[in-house]
């Protein structure tokens, strides 16, 4: 029953054929370095959804932010752990993103004719950095400030332009609810978007082009 | 299967797979609801007894005017929302604890003295000590909240209008 089912949808929508290209496509002889990608990919939908439901309960103004994360912690169930998983995915995907491109760069493997799929990861790279740098903010407590009146200072060291750069940054000179709001929706929109784009054009490539094999001894 | 005894190794796979799923999903699953849900299954019960005190303090055929908040959490808001219950004493032992609050369009009646009759500001309704409408647009009497005496002290059990 439940074989025709499937064969019915699959007649359909061709899923068969999706499930082939997609996770049964060659691949050479690879080691465990190779795994980092889709260990990012699993980190970004693992905070994607952490996230989601994070904003249940989360609410981006100086009033409201600290004493809804207090509530997330001590007021809902398992909130502490679905918290706990967003903190510390936030950081892990840091690492597995950057360790992914220490891999690529070393195994030579963005070269011809992977080019662009080294460019969207390097975007994927700075995206990935970027939702740290705004998500940092998100809990609105002393370290999340200062950390953020930091970070919106270091441009405001480029000669010029510098100064009010950080104050697009901020949404004006200090860091206030305007900045709280444009992070948080940077954070949960224009960045997931950028990178839910770049992860796509990234795997599309993958499977387009194949991945590269380990570099032999001479290469 | 030629051996219906003996599970195959196909089937010991699956067997072993369906399990570990199943586990996995309600690992996830379960603390994914609770946090949706968990709101829902803290609330405080809205009901409640109030002290308005010794009952000796109220004077037979004097409604007086009993002041008092009530606290609503949700979430990390904190509501007060202040109330008024007119305590009427009908005889030594017959009371009861009015709502103040006008039955047409809830504004704050007040009792008059003179008149012997709370007065609604709003619509120029008047109520008589016993809580029935004398004139003005409220559908219905005052309402009551049921009222009992423990030791001296008079309680009345306050609940959402």
């Amino acid at each position: 029953m439940a074989n025709k089912v499937y064969t019915w949808i699959d007649e359909r929508m061709g899923m068969t054929a999706i499930y082939n290209t997609v996770l049964d496509r060659n691949v050479p002889k690879v080691n465990w370095w190779y795994t980092l990608g889709s260990a990012s990919l699993f980190l970004f939908v693992m905070q994607g959804v952490t996230g989601m439901f994070l904003m249940i309960y989360y609410v981006p103004s100086p009033e409201n932010a600290y004493n809804s994360i207090q509530f997330i912690m001590n007021g809902v169930s398992y909130g502490w752990l679905i918290r706990g998983i967003h903190h510390w995915g936030a950081s892990l995907m840091v690492l597995t993103v950057f360790a992914h491109m220490l891999r690529t760069f070393f195994f030579g493997a963005y070269k011809f004719p992977r080019e662009i799929t080294w460019v969207t990861g390097v975007v994927l790279l700075l995206a990935t950095l970027g939702m740290g740098f705004t998500g940092y903010l998100l809990p609105w407590n002393q370290r999340s400030y200062w950390a953020t009146t930091v970070g919106t200072e270091i441009p405001g060291t480029v000669p010029l332009i510098g100064s009010f750069f950080t104050q697009v940054l901020r949404g004006g000179a200090d860091l206030s609810a305007v900045t709280l709001t444009r992070f948080f929706a940077v954070h949960v929109w224009f960045l997931p978007l950028i990178i839910l784009a770049m992860i796509g054009t990234h795997l599309y490539l993958v499977i387009r082009i194949g991945i590269s094999s380990v570099p032999k001894k001479g290469e | 299967m030629s051996d219906s005894h003996n599970l195959s190794r196909k089937g010991f796979v699956n067997v072993v797979i369906a399990t570990a799923g199943a586990l996995m999903g309600a690992i996830i699953a379960i603390p994914a609801v609770a946090y949706l849900i968990s709101p829902a299954t803290k609330i405080k019960q809205k009901e409640s007894w109030i002290s308005a005190g010794p009952l000796e303090n109220y004077t037979v055929g004097e409604p007086a005017l009993f002041s008092f908040t009530q606290t609503t959490i949700n979430g990390w808001e904190k509501t007060v929302n202040s109330y008024g219950v007119y305590v009427m004493r009908f005889s030594e032992d017959e009371q009861k604890a009015f709502s103040n609050i006008c039955t047409h369009l809830s504004c704050r009646v007040k009792w008059s003295d003179e008149d012997r009759l709370y007065l609604c500001p709003c619509h120029d309704a008047s109520f008589d000590e016993f809580g029935e409408v004398v004139a003005g647009p409220p559908p219905r009497e005052l309402w009551d909240y049921p009222t009992k005496i423990e030791e001296g002290v008079l309680y009345f059990h306050f609940g959402a209008v």
